[in-house]
């Protein structure tokens, strides 16, 4: 042990790091700082080397970590800089979660290759210079691949650890933030008078006095990142990235399954303007945030809209999030083939009945319509659809289309329609009569 | 130092030491921009968008849609698999053929050929065609798109090269529809 100490002291005599460290360790910090809601700016730190899992934890507590500090208001004056860093840190991570699952290189990281292509390439004029530069050619290949581990283990890398060390530098210069107490106003004249006031007289050392916390749920997220690698495995690889293996539904990473179900309900139009144009928009307020909320209430108790608005957001991803790993919108394609017509929508039907039966299975209907919960769900379900249609109804729908369904008046020969539609009539709840046109009764006696 | 004064000798030599980084920074940083810029600003590899053989046209019958590969015309040893491309070959009539690229015109996503209900479904977010490639449902804009093709000595040759994306407007992926079959 006295050895360890003088080796120590050896290299100190000739780094003199010691000094500083021992400086910055005692640093004080607000009393109450030294909370357990602090904790997640450095579990972000601890957990970004691991892969996998890791990147996962890592969005997540980057999203936390992101919450709180608007919650708290710690993006207010003087710790404006702090925030847009910690923006382009988001950015960042999210960049490295998408170049990791390109590295996967399977077959979810070649059609989401061609996905990203697809979404550059509606940039006006440069898309198409942009489709290459992000494909490094014309096609995905192996060029691409080189590309993507130079982005993911170089460049993107390169800027996160620059990021982090100016995050954590500004953290040091301009202190961390207090607890926000309601009633106590951020005004930029007189705020970092009174923070010095509030650590030089209540302060305490943020080593150890504040650390053990950080410590602790470092650990605690660590350990649950083996965790889940133990007991859940890795995800993926999946199949192999051969494009001419067309059976597969491809499927991004949990963190862009939002994105992935958003973009199955844009309309078709809205599309290009929102990719182009939402990103912009979302990282413009982000980074302008600090600027046109840069004083008044930090704590959240005083200010509903920013609660308001982190519970919305909280929704709108959550949701999305929920229908990206359900993919509602996606015809199930074997449906047709693999699930039959349960029997009790077939026990005593006439054969014309049955023959629509047949028809609505073999022309791959239940790819997108559903029959007791089987079946795609892309469109309405078709159990009771004789009381939401006439017997004409369904038959224009049949044959036109319409509301986002194919028409099949070419695919169908007038035989076919008619005994589909005849099906399609029986499918009525028991004690509920099917729609009629009460027009026709008047006529046809 | 005002403009009145004489630059010192250390603010001269200071300024020359910061030019000499300047240049051995830009010598550096030249072949890595380059790298990185290089799929947009060298000239295409000659051969980088050819003809490409399907094979005989007797593998594809007519009135029917069938599922085709071929080796793009730019490959490197290390592409592997990811040089073969898929397309969907239709032959109208037994003259006149339509090739679609397997990349749904939404987001790229393969998709399938339904021979039973005529419609090419999508299974990332639904986008269908019909068999002539035009926009069925779902989100696509547009319909597939289509390769250029040439019938030579009984062999079916395409215009391949670069993969199709709905905002590049590719001189080969643009043909003239034939009439709705």
């Amino acid at each position: 042990m006295r050895l360890m100490g003088r080796v120590g002291r050896w290299f100190d005599d000739r780094l003199q790091l010691g000094k500083p460290m021992m400086a910055t360790m005692a640093h004080p910090v607000p009393r109450q700082t030294a909370s357990w809601f602090y904790v997640f700016g450095s579990a972000a730190l601890t957990v970004f080397a691991l892969h996998g899992w890791g990147s996962n934890f890592m969005l997540a507590i980057v999203l936390i970590h992101m919450v709180q500090v608007f919650l708290f208001g710690a993006y207010k004056f003087p710790r404006e800089l702090t925030w847009i860093i910690g923006v382009l840190l988001l950015l960042v991570t999210l960049g490295m979660a998408f170049t990791g699952q390109v590295l996967r290189f399977d077959q979810d990281a070649y059609w989401g290759l061609g996905l990203g292509a697809s979404i550059v390439s509606r940039v006006p004029v440069l898309g198409p210079a942009l489709v290459n530069l992000l494909l490094g050619g014309p096609i995905i290949a192996s060029a691409t691949l080189s590309r993507f581990f130079a982005l993911h283990v170089f460049v993107i890398p390169g800027l996160l650890i620059g990021f982090v060390g100016l995050h954590l530098l500004l953290v040091l210069k301009l202190g961390i933030n207090e607890w926000p107490m309601p009633g106590r106003i951020v005004r930029r004249a007189n705020y970092l008078a009174e923070y010095h006031e509030l650590t030089e007289r209540d302060g305490i050392p943020f080593v150890p006095a504040a650390v053990w916390k950080d410590i602790i749920f470092s650990g605690f997220v660590l350990l649950s990142i083996s965790a889940c690698a133990a007991l859940f495995g890795p995800f993926g690889p999946g199949g192999p990235p051969d494009p001419t293996i067309i059976q597969t539904a491809p499927h991004p990473d949990f963190f862009f399954l939002w994105l992935y179900a958003l973009l199955s309900f844009l309309p078709p139009a809205a599309e290009t303007p929102v990719l182009l144009i939402g990103p912009v928009i979302a990282l413009g307020v982000l980074i302008a945030l600090p600027f046109f909320a840069g004083e008044g209430e930090k704590s959240w108790k005083r200010r509903p809209i920013a609660v308001l608005t982190v519970l919305l957001a909280a929704v709108a991803l959550g949701s999305l999030t929920h229908l990206g790993a359900h993919t509602p919108w996606s015809p199930v394609m074997d449906a047709w083939s693999g699930e039959p017509i349960p029997e009790k929508y077939l026990k005593g039907r006439t054969a014309l009945e049955r023959h629509g039966a047949l028809v609505l299975q073999l022309k791959q209907c239940r790819n997108c319509h559903s029959l007791d919960e089987t079946g795609g769900k892309r469109g309405p379900a078709l159990d009771g659809v004789a009381v939401r249609l006439t017997q004409d109804q369904l038959i224009r729908q049949v044959v036109q289309g319409g509301g986002n369904m194919p028409a099949y008046g070419k695919n169908l020969s007038p035989a076919e329609t008619t005994a589909l539609v005849a099906f399609l009539e029986t499918l009525h709840p028991p004690g509920q009569a099917p729609a009629s046109d009460a027009s026709r009764a008047a006529i046809v006696p | 130092m005002t403009s009145s004064e004489r630059p010192s000798r250390r603010g001269i030599f200071l300024g020359l030491g910061l030019l000499l980084n300047a240049i051995a920074g830009l010598t550096l940083a030249v072949p890595i921009l380059r790298y990185l810029f290089s799929p947009v600003s060298r000239g295409r590899k000659p051969g980088s968008r050819a003809w490409v053989s399907l094979g005989r046209v007797e593998k594809f019958p007519a009135g029917q849609t069938r599922f085709a590969t071929y080796r793009n015309p730019v490959v490197t040893p290390s592409d592997g698999e990811t040089a073969t491309i898929p397309c969907w070959v239709r032959n109208i009539d037994g003259e006149r053929f339509q090739i679609f690229a397997i990349n749904c015109a939404h987001l790229g996503c393969p998709v399938r050929w339904f021979p039973q209900s005529n419609l090419f479904m999508c299974p990332c977010h639904g986008g269908a065609y019909y068999a002539d490639g035009s926009r069925a449902s779902g989100p696509p804009e547009r319909g597939l798109f289509e390769y250029r093709y040439r019938v030579d000595g009984g062999t079916l040759f395409i215009e391949a090269g670069a993969m199709p994306t709905p905002g590049a407007s590719l001189a080969s992926l643009t043909v003239r529809r034939p009439p709705c079959a």
